[in-house]
Formats: structure tokens, sequence, C-alpha cells
């Protein structure tokens, strides 16, 4: 690798042949300020705010696009640099709607930090109240232009990551704007809710729609009992909305955080992640011994099936009918829970706490509600509950750590992993390993760790060969997609998850400012704390969990029986590309 | 483009043109039909060995996309926005190969210089831009065309001679080269001699060689203020020094030109100036703020007037003017009243007539009705 | 903004067949997206939604990319334009001998704005930048027909020879 050497004001430093001139800055501990930049998403030189002085240049240039080359001098904040920073942030300030109290994104918006920073002006050129229009047309988020800096993040989000290019840039000049065709509400595309521009985004210009209100009215109706359980992933994310350390497992203090909400139970979704499991391994079993249709695709991520029915409907069938942990948890509760401690299901408030925004859809899906009501009534994304947290003047870091409440408490780390890309195919794989061969060892199936977008293995177990894809992102879904149907690839078993990473870095998660994610390894960090917590645990495999042996035991009967498909299983809707 | 296809090794050629020549589109189309059966595109040029071919991209009315890598980006079939350099089109251009982009006049002037040699172009010109420029000649000038100057010829050479001067007596105020990218050659200057670094060196340049004459009834502020229009109508968008900025400074100038201007807004259009040409993605925005700049320098006394008196001396901005009856020239005939569309005129028959300043619209109408020369600008 | 097409699309199955030639043709072009939209208005006049996600699916683009490309060129149009096209050019060269007094006349004569169409359908006001024709400024087009040295008291009568 070819090493490169240069100077940074003044500061000595090597890097290899390739680097940009931000990288080398930071590689001699020098935070060059950035807003359109974000790591492996976008990279375009739009905002001009990373300028910097190069000798001999022309003018001041991007660090963010510029090469670094032997012998450069950088200077990151002469005069030049720093006016023209705050000359940049102020006419951005100059239409840009300025309710910062009541944004969701105060105290962690790039352009409030940086315009603090810089003590730009807010009225100097002549600021003007905008007036574009505000999209809330669908369930996961709100568009608000008003607010938008046009660093192009969340199109690159939408265009490259995920493949799914519901929104662009429309006209030009000032009067360019991000939207859908045709200015179309977002609601009338094939948008599948996952969340990824906005946790791209660095203002408030995109945020999830909110059920807040709707959570806070349910607790203080005295008619209803309101019952949280929160997802696998939300003990390695929570943590850092109240300043913890990334990757820091707040599991005890989430619950209590939420039990001092007022809710009247604060349950443990990792509980149906096992049921999940439990009832797809015996699908895949099924589908390999008597021929059903293979690949089997999961479907516990709800981005994934929204894409799966816009742009390849054919692939249904490929699906497996089992709902997603949150929707069984919900069908669950307003059944089996409901019947035993004489409830009636009307009066049941479920809320899951995500790290997604397409679950948003998920609650509302037709073909899920049990009779007159939905399986779950609100879906309230990690930042949703941290803003809760903080209403309601709870202090989260000096919490004590509390349990889940019965009876659904127990859970085993195969449910636990089910927030990290591969965790849901080793979770069934350990228990499909089970029933076939009566043992799992090793119970790790490491090839389908890590963060690389597409992971293959090929395992056998109990004489039965498994082909195995993981793909998270939703290009690389397609791409595993394509590649069968062109018959290029051959599998049994695919696990997807829409989020780059899988729910560790789902569109409802903790937005990490600039500085922290451009540099700092995310996924890895959030994803470790949950294989920690699965490699601690006295249960390591889902259809060990009690808690499994008194559902079917008390209601369900035995896995994939009738009484499991009726509460447990759904079917898909077929989409096309243009919701007219 | 041939020629310079063998010396750098390309087998592909594009000529980007603009949609709104429809007429050089066909001619050249039939150009390079001709050129395919003659042998001199297409396989095996001229039994050398060399394959190249060239096709047409039409340009869809985007002036940004003059900028080199908007250039590329739109043969690519996207929107024109300009891309960071480094790096550079000849390292990684069009569909992200190495590429050779030049305008056609400099494509032009190849085959002449093999043809005739260097040392032939070379004697043309002055020491730092040899040979010849096209000028588009244009504005308040008798001889309005296209003209190949040799590079130095001056400025009063090209007005008084070629242009064959002013029409209408008028006085020669300035000169715009380089249209909106460019700055303005005042009076003052009439004998600069005309290439690329006496251009430079009064903030102006050559550009695509637009030299638009403006004379004593021409405003300057409002000159700045139609080429503002025009960046701001033609930004791409991206960045955020020109997307913001253009129309800040518009803004600005339209503040003064309607009578609301401070002098601290002389302040921030320099700023901004100064924010834009540093700043800036590409050369667009680098460029937008020049003819403020350029006549800031040149006319800084008419800005003045326009701010801290309140008024146009060259009589062209609407919010500036008063339409005025000179009282003892009225013959009281009643015409002015008659045609007014604001009824502001008022007054009985053969007595003078008087305009009232708040109903007036400032369309001229009494103006270029009155026989008698009563009614005056000011 | 909203640009909505108030008349209702009225492609041919003849127009359908060409777009599909068009698109045919172009498909393995690289940067083919754009000579496909300037073809296509030639066939329609306009590119309605209609037409655009032909262009998308035909060519395998998402429709938000078409609609960024069709919405960044000032030459494309979202909404039909008239039988009878005017076009004012606003260039420098045009402007400073008076070419905005010409858009005015126009303006005034047919009762609409430039970027609009008559109510009849028989024309629509487009300003441009620049055809070229400095020598004849100020200079107007209708369709294929140039005319310079405009004084705005001609523009009626040559509005009127085209009724």
């Amino acid at each position: 690798m070819e090493m490169i050497h240069l100077k940074i004001n003044g500061i000595p430093v090597e890097v290899p042949a390739g680097s940009t001139v931000l990288e080398a800055a930071k590689a001699a501990n020098v935070d060059i300020p950035t807003l359109c930049y974000l790591k492996d998403v976008n990279c375009i030189g739009a905002c001009r705010i990373c300028v910097v002085e190069i000798t001999g240049a022309r003018g001041l240039v991007a660090a963010c696009t510029h090469p670094a080359a032997e012998g450069m001098e950088v200077f990151t904040n002469t005069p030049k640099v720093r006016k023209s920073r705050k000359t940049t942030l102020e006419l951005l300030l100059s239409n840009h709607k300025k309710k910062c109290l009541s944004c969701v994104r105060a105290n962690n918006c790039e352009l409030q930090k940086l315009s603090v920073a810089y003590g730009a002006d807010e009225d100097r050129f002549m600021p003007e109240e905008m007036n574009k229009p505000i999209d809330d047309s669908s369930p996961f988020l709100v568009r608000d232009n008003n607010k938008c800096i046009q660093c192009m993040r969340c199109v690159a989000a939408c265009k490259n990551v995920q493949s799914v290019s519901v929104i662009g840039n429309i006209r030009r000049g000032f009067n360019v704007h991000v939207g859908s065709a045709f200015d179309a509400p977002l609601a009338s595309t094939a948008c599948v809710g996952c969340g990824q521009c906005i946790v791209s985004c660095p203002v408030g210009a995109l945020t999830e729609k909110s059920s807040e209100k709707k959570v806070w009215d349910a607790i203080a109706d005295p008619e209803k009992k309101v019952i949280f359980f929160t997802a696998p992933s939300i003990r390695a994310t929570l943590g850092e909305e109240f300043g913890n350390p990334v990757g820091t497992n707040v599991e005890g203090k989430m619950v209590a955080a939420i039990r001092r909400l007022g809710p009247d139970q604060v349950f443990n979704m990792d509980v149906t992640a096992d049921l999940t499991i439990v009832e797809e391994a015996n699908e895949l079993i099924e589908r390999i011994t008597t021929g059903g249709t293979l690949p089997m695709f999961t479907s516990c991520c709800p981005g994934w099936v929204k894409f799966c029915e816009h742009f390849y409907p054919d692939f249904l069938p490929h699906l497996s009918s089992c709902k997603s942990p949150q929707q069984m948890f919900g069908a669950v509760l307003k059944s089996y829970y409901a019947q035993k401690n004489n409830i009636d299901p009307k009066n049941l408030f479920v809320v899951s706490v995500i790290p997604c925004t397409a679950k948003k859809f998920e609650v509302t899906r037709e073909e899920q509600r049990e009779g007159d009501f939905d399986d779950v009534d609100v879906a309230l994304t990690t930042r949703e509950l941290g803003r809760m947290i903080r209403e309601a003047g709870i202090d989260f870091n000096s919490l004590p750590d509390e349990q889940f409440d019965d009876p659904f408490e127990t859970a085993s780390g195969a449910g636990a992993i089910f927030g990290a890309t591969g965790g849901v195919m080793e979770a069934a794989l350990r228990t499909a390993a089970v029933k076939l061969d009566g043992k799992c060892e090793p119970l790790e199936f490491t090839e389908v760790r890590g963060t690389k977008g597409i992971k293959e293995a090929t395992y056998t177990v109990g004489g039965v060969t498994v082909k195995v894809a993981v793909a998270s992102g939703l290009a690389n879904a397609r791409e595993i997609v394509e590649g069968i149907i062109k018959g290029e690839k051959d599998y049994q078993f695919v696990e997807i998850m829409a989020c780059p990473g899988g729910c560790i870095n789902g569109g409802g998660q903790p937005v990490q400012s600039d500085s922290v994610r451009n540099f700092v390894d995310l996924k890895t960090l959030r994803a470790k704390a949950l294989y920690d917590a699965d490699s601690s645990m006295k249960l390591r495999m889902s259809h060990e969990s009690p808690v499994m042996d008194m559902l079917y035991k008390e209601f369900f009967e035995k896995p994939g029986a009738h009484k499991a498909h009726e509460y447990l299983h759904t079917t898909y809707v077929p989409r096309g590309k243009y919701q007219d | 483009m041939t020629i310079a296809s063998y010396a750098v090794g390309a087998h592909q050629g594009y000529v980007y043109v603009r949609a709104e020549y429809p007429v050089a589109v066909h001619r050249l189309q039939i150009a390079l039909d001709q050129a395919r059966e003659y042998g001199l595109l297409g396989k095996n040029i001229l039994g050398k060995g060399h394959d190249f071919d060239i096709e047409i991209r039409l340009g869809a009315g985007a002036f940004v996309c003059g900028e080199e890598t908007a250039l590329l980006t739109s043969i690519e079939g996207n929107r024109g926005e300009p891309r960071p350099r480094p790096p550079f089109p000849a390292v990684k251009g069009l569909f992200g190969k190495p590429t050779l982009l030049n305008n056609v006049e400099t494509y032009a002037n190849i085959a002449q210089i093999i043809r005739k040699g260097a040392a032939w172009y070379s004697a043309m010109g002055t020491e730092k831009s040899k040979g010849t420029k096209v000028f588009a000649l244009g504005g308040k000038i008798t001889n309005v065309g296209l003209v190949e100057i040799p590079m130095g010829t001056t400025l009063r050479e090209i007005i008084e001679e070629i242009g064959g001067g002013i029409p209408e007596g008028k006085a020669f105020k300035a000169a715009q080269t380089g249209g909106p990218s460019g700055g303005c050659i005042p009076a003052q200057h009439i004998d600069t001699p005309i290439d690329y670094e006496s251009l430079a060196a009064l903030g102006s340049m050559m550009g695509s060689g637009g030299l638009i004459v403006m004379d004593e009834d021409n405003c300057m502020v409002d000159v700045s203020k139609f080429y503002l229009n025009f960046t701001v109508d033609e930004s791409c968008g991206k960045c955020t020094p020109c997307r913001v900025g253009t129309r800040k400074l518009l803004q600005l100038l339209e503040k003064i030109t309607d009578g609301k201007g401070e002098m601290e807004d002389l302040e921030k259009i320099q700023d901004l100036a100064t924010h834009m040409k540093s700043s800036s993605l590409c050369a667009l925005g680098q460029s937008a703020p020049n003819p403020v700049l350029s006549t800031l320098q040149y006319f800084g006394d008419e800005y003045l007037a326009h701010i801290k008196d309140k008024k146009c001396p060259a009589g062209v901005c609407k919010n500036l003017l008063q339409y005025e009856i000179v009282a003892d020239k009225c013959k009281g005939c009643t015409l002015c009243a008659r045609n007014c569309p604001a009824g502001a005129i008022t007054g009985t028959v053969k007595n003078p007539h008087v305009i009232d300043t708040d109903k007036c619209i400032k369309c001229g109408v009494c103006m270029s009705n009155c026989k008698f020369g009563a009614i005056i600008k000011k | 903004m909203t640009e909505k097409t108030v008349i209702p699309f009225q492609g041919t199955p003849e127009q359908e067949a060409q777009l599909k030639e068009v698109i045919a043709k172009h498909h393995d072009q690289p940067g083919g997206l754009m000579p496909t939209l300037q073809e296509a208005q030639g066939i329609y006049g306009y590119l309605p939604i209609e037409v655009q996600k032909m262009i998308a699916d035909g060519l395998g683009v998402s429709l938000s990319e078409v609609f960024g490309v069709a919405t960044f060129y000032s030459q494309f149009s979202l909404t039909p334009k008239g039988k009878h096209r005017i076009s004012v050019c606003l260039g420098t060269a045009c402007y400073v001998k008076g070419s905005d007094k010409i858009l005015e006349a126009v303006e005034a004569k047919l009762g609409i704005k430039s970027g609009e169409c008559t109510a009849d359908g028989m024309f629509s006001i487009d300003s441009c930048r620049c055809v070229g024709a400095c020598g004849l400024a100020p200079v107007m087009l209708v369709d294929e027909d140039v005319y310079g040295k405009l004084k705005p008291d001609q523009v009626a009568k040559i509005l009127d020879s085209y009724k």
C-alpha cells in the first residue's frame, strides 16, 4: 500500500494514497466540519462547509472530495476559511425554518451545531419564510423542505444504498427541492418506509411520524391497559440518547425508564423473536422436506416485505408466512394474554418500541388484524422513546436496573441477536440444527456474522445441506433476488434486513453526529452489545425458552398448528411500483 | 477533433450542441454524414488504422452545461450538475474515462495551425494570446454580428471602425465582455487591447466572446441586475454559495433599483461576491458576481445615486423615475391626460397640466404622446 | 411547487409505438435518457407523467430520476404547448435592444404570462436565452419563423397572422 506524506496545519501526517484531504486531516487529529458528507453514502462536495486552503490552489477547495497528494500543505482554519464557512452557514440559515426550540433535532442538528460554533448571524442575508408544503402523507415519516439544506444525503441513501429511488432532486437553482416524481405525496410511491433517509438527514427536514401523543393519551386513560414491549436492539442503542458510549447495553435502565412512564406492563419482544424462530424453523424444514417454495426468505423486516411487494410481487411465495416478532406479540397479547387475564382486548393498548420506521406501516396492515383491532396499536421508535423519557424528566443514567414483567420476560440469546444482520439466520439455524440433528455444536455461526452487505455460507445439518445467504441494505437484497431470478444463485434460506447492518442501524435508531459516524463503526459496536448479551445468557436457543412451552401448551398447540397459523402467520399484498 | 483523437488515442467523440441552434445541428449532421462518406470518420480513417467517430448530443436549455464537468454529466444522461475537480476530465471524465474536452472554436483552429504552421498562427495576436478570436458584437452599435479579429485589437477599433460607432450620436458608456461571467470595460479604458490578460486585469474576461456595447441610456445597476437574473435562473442549485448567493445578490440589487437600498447593502454585496468567488463549486458561481463587482468598480457613483439620492441617472429604473411636465413648455393640449391609463394627469385646456406622482405608473405613454417635448423623466 | 397537467393526456397508440421505438433505440446507449426525453417531447409536444413512466420502465431507471432530469432543463415541458409556440429571446444582445418590452407586448396581446398556454390551446409563450441571431436583436420566434429587429407595436399584427 503506497503511503503519501503531507502537512495539515503544519502537522506532518502519513496516509494511504487515495485518501482525501478530510481523511488525512482526521489522521492528524484535525477535525474539519462537514455537512453534506456521509461516509459510504454521499461525497459530492456540495455544501462547501469543509472548504480548506491548499498552497498553490485557486480559491478554497472541499476537503471531502479533494484527493490528498504528496507534499501538499493544507490549512483548515485560516481567517479566510472561517469567514467562508460562516457565510455559507448564514446563507443556509437565510431560508431555513428557524423553529429550533420545537424541532426534534434541537441539540442534535448539524446545522445548529456549526452555526453556534461559527457565530453565524441568521438574519444577515434578508431571511425569507419559504412556506414550502410539508409532506406528512405516509405513516412512516414527515418531510419538511423548509428545513432542507440540499445536502442530498437522503437521495443518495434511497437511490444507492437502498435501490428504492422514490425521491430525487426536482427543478434547479434556488427552486431546487427534494421530493417524489411530480411532487406526489410519499404515500403514493413505492417508499418502503425503511427510514434510512431520516437517519441520513443532518437536520430536522426528515423525522418519523410521531406517535408520542397517542401513547401519552393511552397512559393517562384509566380505561386502557397499556403494554410496552421492546425490540432486541433497543437495549444496545437507547443509551446513546442519554450520552452513553455507542454499544452500551442498557437493558435494565431501559425497563426502569419505561416503567416510570406509567404503562401497566413492560414486556420483552425477544420472547416473540424466539416464537418467530420456532415457527419459522418449522416452516423451513417443512419446505425443504416436502418440496415447498425455496429459497425461503425471512419476513420479519417490514421494509423488506414492502420492497418485495412493490418490486418483486412474483417473489412473495418465497417469503416465510410468519409474522414479525412485533406483530406476533400483538396477536399473542390480544388473544392468549387477554383471554387468560380476562381483559377485553379493546381496552388493551399495545406499544412496541422498535428501531424501525417501516413498522409504523406494519401496524396498519389489514391482513394482520385480529377481528376488529390491530395486533399492535403504536410502533414507537427508539428516538421517540428517548424524547418521552426526557419529557417525563426521568434521569436515565441514574436509574436502577430493573427486569421485564412476567410472563414475557425470559428469552434466549438467539432472540437477542435478531437486531444484527445475520442474527435471525443464526437463531433459526440453531433451532433447525437441534430439530434435525438433536444438537447444535458449536452454537455460533460466525460465517453469517459481520457487517458485510452480502454473506453466504453452506451448512450440513442432520444430513440436510442448507445453503444460506444474508443481506442487509436493499440494494444487496435486490442483487440476491436478481441472482436467483437469473438462475445464477441457489439457496435454501435467505435473511434480508432492509437497513445496512440490520436493525441496530435502523431508521428509528438514535442519530449520531457526523463527527462520530463518519469515523466510528456504529454497526459493529452496536451489534457487539447484542452478541455479548447472547454469549452471556443461560438460554442460547429459541426453542429452549420456557415461555415457548407455556404458549404452545396453553394456546397454540404446536408450531404450524391451525391456531398458530391463524394468529401467527399472514399473507402479503402484491403492489405495483406506482400507487395511483 | 479527428486529429485530436489521433493524438490521444481516443475512438469516440461527442459534440454537445445547444438545442436552441437547430440549424447548426442540422448542418453538423450533414457534415458528419459527409465525413463518413469520405472515410474521414469511422473505421481505419485514411487507411492509417485509426478508428474514430462522433455523436451529436443536444443540450436542453441549461447554461451551466457549458461548464465542462456539467457538460459531461449531461451527456451521461443526468441533471447537468458540475462535479468537483480533481479528478480532472483528462484523468476521469466522460463515463469515468480520460477525456479531452475543448470548445468548437479551439478544435476549429487545429487544422489551420497544422496546415500553415505554428509560426503562422503565433504571428497573429499578442505575446500571451496568440491568433484570432471571434466576437459576437451587439447592443448599442451600428454594425451587429460576428467579427473575427487578431488578438490585441483595441476596443476603440472594434467599436468605432468595425462596429461603425454608437447609433443616434449617443455617448459610449461601457462594453460588457464574457457575458454573465464577465465584467464591463468603461469609456476611460476604450484603448485597451482585447486579449485574455488585459481583460482579466480590468476585472472582466474573454468568456465565449460576447461583446455588448452600452451607451448613456443604459443603467449599469440595471445591467448587473439583468445578469444576476440570468445566473439565478441558470444556477444548478447544487452548492450553497451559488444557489443561495445568487438569489441574495439579486435581492440586494432589486432593493437598490427599487429605491430601498442602504449603504450596508454594498458591504453585503462585497461579502457575498468574495464568498461566491472563493467557495463556489464551479465557474458559474465563481464568476456570477463579476458583473456586479465590475460595475461597482467603474460606476460606483451610479450605485450611490440609487442608494443615497434614490435616483437613476440613466433614467431606466422605474421606481426611481418621476415623469414631470415642464410648465412653460406645456400648451395644455390635454393629449397626455386623455391617454394616461392611470388618470394621473390633471389640467384644463390651454393651461399647464400636472402629473400626480402617487398615481403615475411610469408607463411613459404621456411622454411618447407629447408633441411639444414638455414631459421629461428625472 | 406542483406541476399539474390540467389538460388530460391524449396520447395515441401510434405515438406510443413511436415512443417504444425511441426507447429501444436508446436503451443501451450510455446517457440515453437525455436523447430519449428530447425525442419523446418531439412526439408528444410535452412530457406528462404517462410518458415519463413509459420511459422509466422502458429504460430501467426510476421515475424520480426521469423527473429530476426533465425538470432540470428549461426545454423540457411538463405541460402541453400551444399550436403555435412563441419564444422571445432574452439574451444579452436582445435585452439591451429592449426584448423585455417585446415579451410584455406578447403577454398583453394574448392575456397570458411566459410559461403559459392560451385557453384555446392556440398559443404558448416562453422565453429563451440566445438563439444566436444577435445581429437581428431583438428576436422573437413563432414556431420555426424568426422575427428580428422587432418593435413592440409590430407584435399584434404578427400574432394575428397565425390565427
